[in-house]
Protein backbone atom coordinates (compact mmCIF):
# COMPACT_ATOMS: atom_id res chain seq x y z
CA UNK A 1 0.00 0.00 0.00
CA UNK A 2 1.33 3.42 -0.66
CA UNK A 3 -1.19 6.02 -0.70
CA UNK A 4 -0.89 9.43 -2.07
CA UNK A 5 -1.78 11.84 0.20
CA UNK A 6 -2.08 15.16 -1.83
CA UNK A 7 -1.36 18.85 -0.30
CA UNK A 8 -3.59 21.34 0.32
CA UNK A 9 -2.87 24.85 -1.04
CA UNK A 10 -2.53 27.38 1.81
CA UNK A 11 -4.28 29.64 -0.67
CA UNK A 12 -7.56 26.95 -0.46
CA UNK A 13 -9.95 30.07 -0.34
CA UNK A 14 -8.99 31.98 -3.73
CA UNK A 15 -10.14 28.73 -5.46
CA UNK A 16 -13.80 29.38 -4.85
CA UNK A 17 -15.92 32.00 -4.48
CA UNK A 18 -17.82 30.62 -1.40
CA UNK A 19 -14.85 29.57 0.18
CA UNK A 20 -13.50 33.73 -0.79
CA UNK A 21 -16.75 34.95 0.86
CA UNK A 22 -16.42 32.91 3.85
CA UNK A 23 -13.12 34.46 4.43
CA UNK A 24 -14.66 37.93 3.92
CA UNK A 25 -17.12 37.42 6.48
CA UNK A 26 -14.89 35.83 8.78
CA UNK A 27 -12.55 39.30 8.28
CA UNK A 28 -15.93 41.50 8.83
CA UNK A 29 -15.35 41.04 12.50
CA UNK A 30 -11.57 42.76 12.15
CA UNK A 31 -13.56 46.27 11.29
CA UNK A 32 -15.95 46.28 13.42
CA UNK A 33 -13.45 45.30 15.82
CA UNK A 34 -11.37 48.21 14.90
CA UNK A 35 -14.09 50.70 14.74
CA UNK A 36 -14.75 50.47 18.04
CA UNK A 37 -11.47 50.80 19.27
CA UNK A 38 -12.31 54.40 17.14
CA UNK A 39 -15.03 54.63 18.89
CA UNK A 40 -13.83 54.20 22.40
CA UNK A 41 -10.85 56.64 22.03
CA UNK A 42 -13.91 59.28 21.04
CA UNK A 43 -15.08 58.68 24.05
CA UNK A 44 -11.57 59.10 26.20
CA UNK A 45 -12.13 62.30 24.31
CA UNK A 46 -14.95 63.44 25.16
CA UNK A 47 -13.87 63.09 28.88
CA UNK A 48 -11.08 64.79 28.61
CA UNK A 49 -12.87 68.08 27.27
CA UNK A 50 -14.41 69.61 24.36
CA UNK A 51 -11.37 71.01 22.71
CA UNK A 52 -10.03 67.09 22.57
CA UNK A 53 -13.14 65.93 21.25
CA UNK A 54 -13.70 68.46 18.38
CA UNK A 55 -10.33 67.99 17.30
CA UNK A 56 -10.69 64.23 17.46
CA UNK A 57 -14.09 65.04 14.97
CA UNK A 58 -11.85 66.61 12.67
CA UNK A 59 -9.63 63.88 12.60
CA UNK A 60 -12.36 61.87 11.80
CA UNK A 61 -13.46 63.64 8.77
CA UNK A 62 -10.08 63.06 7.22
CA UNK A 63 -10.05 61.33 3.83
CA UNK A 64 -8.18 58.04 5.07
CA UNK A 65 -10.51 58.01 8.17
CA UNK A 66 -13.87 58.48 6.24
CA UNK A 67 -13.16 55.76 3.60
CA UNK A 68 -12.19 53.29 6.69
CA UNK A 69 -15.42 54.04 8.34
CA UNK A 70 -17.31 53.46 4.67
CA UNK A 71 -15.32 49.88 4.15
CA UNK A 72 -16.50 49.48 8.21
CA UNK A 73 -20.08 49.81 7.70
CA UNK A 74 -19.89 47.91 4.77
CA UNK A 75 -18.25 44.76 6.72
CA UNK A 76 -20.87 45.54 9.00
CA UNK A 77 -23.47 45.10 6.83
CA UNK A 78 -22.45 41.86 5.49
CA UNK A 79 -21.91 40.67 9.11
CA UNK A 80 -25.49 41.62 9.89
CA UNK A 81 -26.99 39.75 6.80
CA UNK A 82 -25.03 36.95 7.07
CA UNK A 83 -25.57 36.50 10.41
CA UNK A 84 -29.20 36.96 10.38
CA UNK A 85 -29.40 34.27 7.35
CA UNK A 86 -27.53 31.62 9.36
CA UNK A 87 -29.25 32.09 12.58
CA UNK A 88 -32.54 29.99 11.66
CA UNK A 89 -30.15 26.90 11.23
CA UNK A 90 -28.37 27.11 14.56
CA UNK A 91 -31.47 27.97 16.42
CA UNK A 92 -34.43 25.44 14.94
CA UNK A 93 -37.95 26.90 16.10
CA UNK A 94 -40.43 23.96 16.07
CA UNK A 95 -43.78 23.66 16.45
CA UNK A 96 -44.68 19.89 16.79
CA UNK A 97 -43.80 18.24 13.56
CA UNK A 98 -43.15 21.21 11.94
CA UNK A 99 -40.17 24.07 11.85
CA UNK A 100 -40.61 27.60 11.19
CA UNK A 101 -39.52 28.67 8.06
CA UNK A 102 -36.56 29.91 7.69
CA UNK A 103 -37.45 33.31 6.18
CA UNK A 104 -39.41 34.39 9.51
CA UNK A 105 -37.07 33.77 11.75
CA UNK A 106 -34.34 35.87 9.79
CA UNK A 107 -37.66 38.10 9.02
CA UNK A 108 -38.20 38.81 13.35
CA UNK A 109 -34.24 39.95 13.49
CA UNK A 110 -34.32 42.04 10.55
CA UNK A 111 -37.61 44.00 12.04
CA UNK A 112 -36.11 44.11 15.10
CA UNK A 113 -32.73 45.55 13.71
CA UNK A 114 -34.88 48.15 11.98
CA UNK A 115 -36.86 49.02 15.01
CA UNK A 116 -33.78 48.98 17.52
CA UNK A 117 -31.91 50.89 15.25
CA UNK A 118 -34.66 53.45 14.74
CA UNK A 119 -34.90 53.80 18.20
CA UNK A 120 -31.17 54.79 18.52
CA UNK A 121 -31.08 57.49 16.01
CA UNK A 122 -34.23 58.63 17.57
CA UNK A 123 -32.28 58.96 20.76
CA UNK A 124 -29.54 60.58 19.27
CA UNK A 125 -31.53 63.07 17.09
CA UNK A 126 -34.45 64.66 19.17
CA UNK A 127 -34.26 67.43 20.22
CA UNK B 1 -13.03 13.25 28.85
CA UNK B 2 -11.87 16.20 27.84
CA UNK B 3 -13.32 18.83 29.97
CA UNK B 4 -13.32 21.83 27.02
CA UNK B 5 -14.13 25.28 28.10
CA UNK B 6 -14.26 26.56 24.28
CA UNK B 7 -18.06 26.67 24.82
CA UNK B 8 -17.52 30.17 27.14
CA UNK B 9 -15.65 31.42 24.07
CA UNK B 10 -18.05 30.14 21.82
CA UNK B 11 -21.00 31.72 23.33
CA UNK B 12 -19.15 35.44 24.11
CA UNK B 13 -18.81 34.78 20.50
CA UNK B 14 -22.17 34.55 19.76
CA UNK B 15 -23.58 37.19 22.22
CA UNK B 16 -20.82 40.00 20.80
CA UNK B 17 -21.98 38.49 17.23
CA UNK B 18 -25.35 39.19 17.87
CA UNK B 19 -24.97 42.75 19.45
CA UNK B 20 -22.47 43.53 16.77
CA UNK B 21 -25.28 42.37 14.34
CA UNK B 22 -27.66 44.39 15.70
CA UNK B 23 -26.19 47.76 16.91
CA UNK B 24 -22.74 48.15 14.47
CA UNK B 25 -23.78 49.57 11.39
CA UNK B 26 -26.32 52.10 13.06
CA UNK B 27 -23.43 52.95 15.07
CA UNK B 28 -20.57 53.24 12.36
CA UNK B 29 -22.87 55.53 10.24
CA UNK B 30 -23.40 57.72 13.35
CA UNK B 31 -19.74 58.13 14.37
CA UNK B 32 -18.04 57.43 11.30
CA UNK B 33 -19.60 59.49 8.95
CA UNK B 34 -22.69 61.47 10.04
CA UNK B 35 -21.08 63.17 12.86
CA UNK B 36 -17.38 63.86 11.30
CA UNK B 37 -19.03 65.01 8.01
CA UNK B 38 -21.38 67.84 10.64
CA UNK B 39 -24.61 66.76 9.03
CA UNK B 40 -26.50 67.23 11.82
CA UNK B 41 -24.06 68.89 14.33
CA UNK B 42 -26.70 69.86 16.80
CA UNK B 43 -26.88 66.24 17.93
CA UNK B 44 -23.06 66.06 18.00
CA UNK B 45 -22.65 68.94 20.53
CA UNK B 46 -20.17 68.24 22.98
CA UNK B 47 -22.45 68.86 25.72
CA UNK B 48 -25.04 67.30 24.26
CA UNK B 49 -22.97 63.94 23.56
CA UNK B 50 -21.39 64.21 27.20
CA UNK B 51 -24.99 64.08 28.62
CA UNK B 52 -26.10 61.24 26.72
CA UNK B 53 -23.36 59.10 27.30
CA UNK B 54 -22.51 60.05 30.74
CA UNK B 55 -26.31 58.88 31.92
CA UNK B 56 -25.71 55.14 33.36
CA UNK B 57 -27.94 53.22 31.23
CA UNK B 58 -25.98 54.39 28.21
CA UNK B 59 -22.71 53.75 29.82
CA UNK B 60 -23.96 50.24 30.03
CA UNK B 61 -25.26 49.81 26.47
CA UNK B 62 -21.41 51.70 25.33
CA UNK B 63 -20.14 48.92 27.27
CA UNK B 64 -22.06 45.81 25.76
CA UNK B 65 -21.76 47.39 22.33
CA UNK B 66 -17.82 47.70 22.35
CA UNK B 67 -16.73 44.71 24.98
CA UNK B 68 -18.82 42.05 23.59
CA UNK B 69 -18.01 42.17 19.75
CA UNK B 70 -14.04 42.58 20.90
CA UNK B 71 -14.83 38.58 22.21
CA UNK B 72 -16.70 38.30 18.75
CA UNK B 73 -13.60 39.37 16.85
CA UNK B 74 -11.02 37.35 19.14
CA UNK B 75 -12.83 34.12 18.25
CA UNK B 76 -13.66 34.42 15.19
CA UNK B 77 -9.96 36.39 14.03
CA UNK B 78 -8.29 33.31 15.99
CA UNK B 79 -9.68 30.42 14.36
CA UNK B 80 -9.84 32.77 10.90
CA UNK B 81 -5.94 32.63 11.41
CA UNK B 82 -6.18 28.44 11.92
CA UNK B 83 -8.59 28.61 8.46
CA UNK B 84 -5.49 30.83 6.96
CA UNK B 85 -2.88 28.15 7.33
CA UNK B 86 -1.68 28.77 11.02
CA UNK B 87 -0.40 25.46 12.75
CA UNK B 88 2.11 26.02 15.34
CA UNK B 89 1.58 28.76 18.02
CA UNK B 90 -2.13 28.06 17.99
CA UNK B 91 -2.26 28.42 21.68
CA UNK B 92 -0.41 30.99 22.09
CA UNK B 93 -2.62 32.94 19.59
CA UNK B 94 -5.64 31.97 21.27
CA UNK B 95 -4.22 33.54 24.44
CA UNK B 96 -3.32 36.70 22.44
CA UNK B 97 -6.83 36.80 21.33
CA UNK B 98 -8.61 36.37 24.22
CA UNK B 99 -6.09 37.99 26.36
CA UNK B 100 -6.50 41.40 23.72
CA UNK B 101 -10.28 40.93 24.45
CA UNK B 102 -10.06 40.81 27.95
CA UNK B 103 -7.83 44.00 27.92
CA UNK B 104 -10.50 46.27 25.55
CA UNK B 105 -12.83 45.05 27.47
CA UNK B 106 -11.06 47.04 31.18
CA UNK B 107 -10.02 49.65 29.48
CA UNK B 108 -13.64 50.27 28.20
CA UNK B 109 -14.94 50.06 31.16
CA UNK B 110 -12.40 52.59 32.26
CA UNK B 111 -12.97 55.21 29.73
CA UNK B 112 -16.57 54.73 30.51
CA UNK B 113 -16.15 54.86 34.23
CA UNK B 114 -14.10 57.99 33.90
CA UNK B 115 -16.67 59.94 31.89
CA UNK C 1 -23.42 8.93 -38.43
CA UNK C 2 -20.35 8.70 -36.10
CA UNK C 3 -21.46 9.85 -32.64
CA UNK C 4 -20.32 13.15 -30.82
CA UNK C 5 -17.77 12.68 -28.42
CA UNK C 6 -16.70 14.40 -24.98
CA UNK C 7 -12.90 14.40 -23.41
CA UNK C 8 -12.62 13.70 -20.03
CA UNK C 9 -9.26 14.10 -17.82
CA UNK C 10 -8.84 11.13 -14.98
CA UNK C 11 -6.18 11.30 -12.46
CA UNK C 12 -4.37 7.99 -12.70
CA UNK C 13 -2.26 6.27 -9.72
CA UNK C 14 -0.76 3.28 -10.07
CA UNK C 15 0.74 2.90 -6.19
CA UNK C 16 3.12 -0.25 -7.43
CA UNK C 17 4.94 2.24 -10.22
CA UNK C 18 4.37 5.81 -9.79
CA UNK C 19 5.90 7.88 -7.62
CA UNK C 20 2.64 10.63 -8.11
CA UNK C 21 -0.89 10.83 -9.65
CA UNK C 22 -0.96 12.44 -13.29
CA UNK C 23 -3.97 12.85 -15.62
CA UNK C 24 -4.82 10.68 -18.14
CA UNK C 25 -7.00 11.94 -21.53
CA UNK C 26 -9.86 10.29 -22.99
CA UNK C 27 -12.14 10.76 -25.46
CA UNK C 28 -15.55 9.23 -24.45
CA UNK C 29 -19.05 8.89 -26.34
CA UNK C 30 -21.25 11.55 -25.10
CA UNK C 31 -24.76 10.26 -24.72
CA UNK C 32 -27.16 13.34 -23.51
CA UNK C 33 -28.59 11.22 -20.47
CA UNK C 34 -24.99 9.63 -19.28
CA UNK C 35 -23.62 10.43 -16.33
CA UNK C 36 -19.96 10.89 -15.24
CA UNK C 37 -19.98 7.09 -13.96
CA UNK C 38 -21.67 5.94 -17.43
CA UNK C 39 -18.22 7.44 -19.17
CA UNK C 40 -16.42 6.17 -16.61
CA UNK C 41 -17.84 2.51 -17.08
CA UNK C 42 -17.40 3.31 -20.74
CA UNK C 43 -13.58 3.66 -20.26
CA UNK C 44 -13.61 0.52 -18.09
CA UNK C 45 -15.23 -1.45 -20.99
CA UNK C 46 -14.19 -0.41 -23.84
CA UNK C 47 -10.93 1.85 -23.62
CA UNK C 48 -8.70 0.84 -20.40
CA UNK C 49 -9.51 -2.22 -17.74
CA UNK C 50 -6.90 -0.59 -15.64
CA UNK C 51 -8.78 2.19 -14.38
CA UNK C 52 -10.53 1.27 -10.54
CA UNK C 53 -13.25 3.52 -9.46
CA UNK C 54 -15.91 2.75 -6.48
CA UNK C 55 -19.81 2.83 -7.53
CA UNK C 56 -22.58 0.75 -6.93
CA UNK C 57 -25.93 1.43 -6.74
CA UNK C 58 -25.91 4.31 -9.67
CA UNK C 59 -28.99 6.41 -8.30
CA UNK C 60 -27.66 8.65 -5.40
CA UNK C 61 -28.62 6.31 -2.24
CA UNK C 62 -25.30 4.12 -1.91
CA UNK C 63 -23.02 6.84 -1.40
CA UNK C 64 -20.35 5.11 -3.40
CA UNK C 65 -19.46 7.02 -5.95
CA UNK C 66 -18.17 10.24 -4.35
CA UNK C 67 -15.19 12.80 -6.28
CA UNK C 68 -14.15 15.74 -7.93
CA UNK C 69 -15.70 16.55 -10.77
CA UNK C 70 -14.08 19.55 -12.21
CA UNK C 71 -12.88 20.24 -8.93
CA UNK C 72 -16.33 20.26 -7.14
CA UNK C 73 -17.52 16.96 -4.84
CA UNK C 74 -20.01 15.43 -6.74
CA UNK C 75 -22.06 11.98 -7.24
CA UNK C 76 -20.91 10.81 -10.47
CA UNK C 77 -23.67 8.74 -10.51
CA UNK C 78 -25.70 12.33 -10.37
CA UNK C 79 -23.77 14.18 -12.45
CA UNK C 80 -24.71 14.69 -16.11
CA UNK C 81 -22.10 14.93 -18.91
CA UNK C 82 -24.38 17.49 -20.70
CA UNK C 83 -23.87 19.53 -17.85
CA UNK C 84 -20.51 20.32 -19.33
CA UNK C 85 -20.74 19.42 -22.91
CA UNK C 86 -18.59 20.44 -24.98
CA UNK C 87 -16.07 21.14 -22.39
CA UNK C 88 -13.64 19.14 -20.98
CA UNK C 89 -14.44 17.23 -17.68
CA UNK C 90 -12.02 16.61 -15.24
CA UNK C 91 -12.38 13.99 -12.51
CA UNK C 92 -10.41 13.64 -9.66
CA UNK C 93 -10.51 11.56 -6.54
CA UNK C 94 -12.95 13.06 -3.91
CA UNK C 95 -10.49 15.77 -1.88
CA UNK C 96 -8.86 15.45 1.48
CA UNK C 97 -8.41 11.58 1.45
CA UNK C 98 -5.22 9.68 0.30
CA UNK C 99 -4.95 8.33 -2.71
CA UNK C 100 -5.19 4.60 -2.96
CA UNK C 101 -5.68 4.03 -6.79
CA UNK C 102 -6.80 5.63 -9.50
CA UNK C 103 -10.15 7.45 -8.61
CA UNK C 104 -10.02 5.05 -5.16
CA UNK C 105 -9.39 6.65 -1.39
CA UNK C 106 -8.41 5.55 1.64
CA UNK C 107 -11.47 6.44 3.95
CA UNK C 108 -9.54 4.19 7.09
CA UNK C 109 -9.97 8.09 8.94
CA UNK C 110 -13.89 8.55 8.14
CA UNK C 111 -14.84 4.76 8.93
CA UNK C 112 -13.06 5.19 12.39
CA UNK C 113 -14.44 8.78 12.80
CA UNK C 114 -17.74 7.17 12.08
CA UNK C 115 -17.80 4.24 14.73
CA UNK C 116 -15.92 6.66 17.42
CA UNK C 117 -20.04 8.66 17.72
CA UNK C 118 -21.49 5.59 18.76
CA UNK C 119 -23.93 5.39 16.03
CA UNK C 120 -26.33 3.91 17.25
CA UNK C 121 -29.32 3.77 20.58
CA UNK C 122 -28.15 3.62 23.78
CA UNK C 123 -30.07 2.73 26.57
CA UNK C 124 -28.84 2.85 30.14
CA UNK C 125 -31.48 -0.47 31.01
CA UNK C 126 -33.06 -2.04 27.87
CA UNK C 127 -36.54 -2.42 27.78
CA UNK C 128 -37.29 -6.46 27.85
CA UNK C 129 -39.22 -7.22 24.78
CA UNK C 130 -42.13 -8.12 26.18
CA UNK C 131 -42.78 -4.68 27.24
CA UNK C 132 -43.25 -3.88 23.97
CA UNK C 133 -41.64 -1.22 21.56
CA UNK C 134 -40.33 2.04 21.74
CA UNK C 135 -43.17 4.81 20.93
CA UNK C 136 -42.08 7.70 19.06
CA UNK C 137 -44.16 10.66 17.92
CA UNK C 138 -44.09 12.50 15.01
CA UNK C 139 -42.81 15.50 16.08
CA UNK C 140 -39.94 13.94 18.43
CA UNK C 141 -39.08 11.91 14.80
CA UNK C 142 -39.21 15.25 13.50
CA UNK C 143 -36.58 16.88 15.39
CA UNK C 144 -33.91 14.37 14.13
CA UNK C 145 -35.15 12.71 11.11
CA UNK C 146 -33.16 15.02 8.69
CA UNK C 147 -29.86 13.78 10.09
CA UNK C 148 -30.75 10.52 9.14
CA UNK C 149 -30.46 10.70 5.43
CA UNK C 150 -26.70 10.86 5.33
CA UNK C 151 -25.67 8.31 3.03
CA UNK C 152 -22.13 8.13 4.07
CA UNK C 153 -20.77 9.47 0.69
CA UNK C 154 -17.96 11.74 2.09
CA UNK C 155 -18.49 14.71 0.13
CA UNK C 156 -18.89 17.11 2.97
CA UNK C 157 -15.33 16.26 3.75
CA UNK C 158 -14.11 16.61 0.56
CA UNK C 159 -15.67 19.99 0.74
CA UNK C 160 -14.55 20.78 4.37
CA UNK C 161 -11.32 23.48 4.74
CA UNK C 162 -10.86 22.47 8.25
CA UNK C 163 -10.89 18.93 7.42
CA UNK C 164 -8.47 19.59 4.37
CA UNK C 165 -5.97 21.58 6.89
CA UNK C 166 -6.21 18.90 9.44
CA UNK C 167 -7.79 15.91 9.23
CA UNK C 168 -7.73 15.49 13.05
CA UNK C 169 -11.37 16.96 12.83
CA UNK C 170 -13.81 14.95 13.48
CA UNK C 171 -15.99 15.88 10.40
CA UNK C 172 -19.77 17.04 9.30
CA UNK C 173 -21.23 13.67 8.44
CA UNK C 174 -19.48 12.26 11.81
CA UNK C 175 -20.82 15.00 14.22
CA UNK C 176 -24.53 15.08 12.06
CA UNK C 177 -24.48 11.52 13.33
CA UNK C 178 -24.10 12.16 16.44
CA UNK C 179 -26.48 14.72 16.75
CA UNK C 180 -29.24 12.22 14.80
CA UNK C 181 -28.64 9.96 17.93
CA UNK C 182 -28.37 13.09 20.76
CA UNK C 183 -31.61 14.14 19.33
CA UNK C 184 -33.62 10.62 19.45
CA UNK C 185 -36.02 10.32 22.02
CA UNK C 186 -35.22 6.58 22.12
CA UNK C 187 -31.47 7.27 23.07
CA UNK C 188 -29.94 8.06 26.39
CA UNK C 189 -26.60 8.36 25.26
CA UNK C 190 -25.89 12.23 25.01
CA UNK C 191 -23.37 12.17 27.90
CA UNK C 192 -21.07 8.85 26.46
CA UNK C 193 -20.84 10.65 23.34
CA UNK C 194 -20.01 14.23 24.52
CA UNK C 195 -16.09 13.42 25.37
CA UNK C 196 -15.31 12.80 21.36
CA UNK C 197 -18.19 15.60 20.53
CA UNK C 198 -17.72 18.22 22.73
CA UNK C 199 -13.64 18.00 22.24
CA UNK C 200 -10.94 20.31 20.47
CA UNK C 201 -10.94 18.11 17.93
CA UNK C 202 -14.75 17.93 17.34
CA UNK C 203 -17.39 20.35 16.82
CA UNK C 204 -15.63 23.31 18.05
CA UNK C 205 -13.00 23.34 15.21
CA UNK C 206 -15.71 23.97 12.60
CA UNK C 207 -15.75 27.41 11.28
CA UNK C 208 -19.70 27.37 9.58
CA UNK C 209 -17.92 27.67 6.55
CA UNK C 210 -21.22 25.47 5.40
CA UNK C 211 -19.96 23.85 2.44
CA UNK C 212 -20.20 20.82 3.59
CA UNK C 213 -24.45 21.70 3.46
CA UNK C 214 -24.48 22.78 -0.05
CA UNK C 215 -22.24 19.70 -1.20
CA UNK C 216 -24.46 17.13 0.44
CA UNK C 217 -26.52 15.62 -1.76
CA UNK C 218 -28.99 13.94 0.81
CA UNK C 219 -30.46 17.27 2.50
CA UNK C 220 -28.45 16.67 5.76
CA UNK C 221 -27.36 20.02 6.56
CA UNK C 222 -24.49 18.50 8.50
CA UNK C 223 -23.21 22.40 9.26
CA UNK C 224 -26.65 23.17 11.37
CA UNK C 225 -25.86 20.17 12.71
CA UNK C 226 -22.92 20.83 14.04
CA UNK C 227 -23.80 24.23 15.13
CA UNK C 228 -26.90 23.04 17.07
CA UNK C 229 -24.17 21.14 18.61
CA UNK C 230 -22.26 23.87 19.71
CA UNK C 231 -25.42 25.23 21.05
CA UNK C 232 -26.52 22.14 23.26
CA UNK C 233 -22.66 21.62 24.34
CA UNK C 234 -22.87 25.41 25.55
CA UNK C 235 -25.73 25.11 27.62
CA UNK C 236 -24.57 21.96 28.68
CA UNK C 237 -21.66 23.73 30.23
CA UNK C 238 -23.26 26.46 31.41
CA UNK C 239 -25.25 24.22 33.53
CA UNK C 240 -22.15 22.33 34.70
CA UNK C 241 -20.70 25.64 35.76
CA UNK C 242 -23.85 26.86 37.32
CA UNK C 243 -24.93 23.65 39.05
CA UNK C 244 -22.12 21.38 39.29
CA UNK C 245 -22.68 18.86 41.76
CA UNK C 246 -25.52 17.86 38.93
CA UNK C 247 -25.06 14.62 38.47
CA UNK C 248 -25.71 13.60 35.01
Amino acid sequence: MNPYHRRVAPTWWLSQRTYFLFIVRELTSVFIAAYLMLFLLLLYQLSVGREAYEAYLRFLATPGMLVFHVLALTAALFHTLTWFNLLPNIMVVRYGENRVPAIIVAGVNYAAWMAVSIFIAWIVFSR
Amino acid sequence: MTKSNEALWWLLFGAGGTVAAFLAPLQILLTGIVAPAGWVREAFEYNRVLALVSHPVTRLYLFVLISLPLFHWAHRFRFTLIDLGLKGGQRAMAIACYGSAIIGAILTAVVLLRL
Amino acid sequence: MSEPTMTLEVLRYHPEQDQAPHFQTYEVVYREDWVVLDALCYIKDQMDGTLSYRWSCRMGVCGSCGMMINGVPKLSCATFLKDYYPAPVRVEPLANFPIERDLVIVLDDFMHKLTSVKPWIIREADKPLSEGEYSQTPAELARYKQFTLCINCMLCYAACPVYALDTHFLGPAAIALAQRYNLDSRDQGRQQRKGVIASHEAIWDCTYVGECTTVCPANVDPAGAIQQAKLASSLDWVKGVLMPWGGR
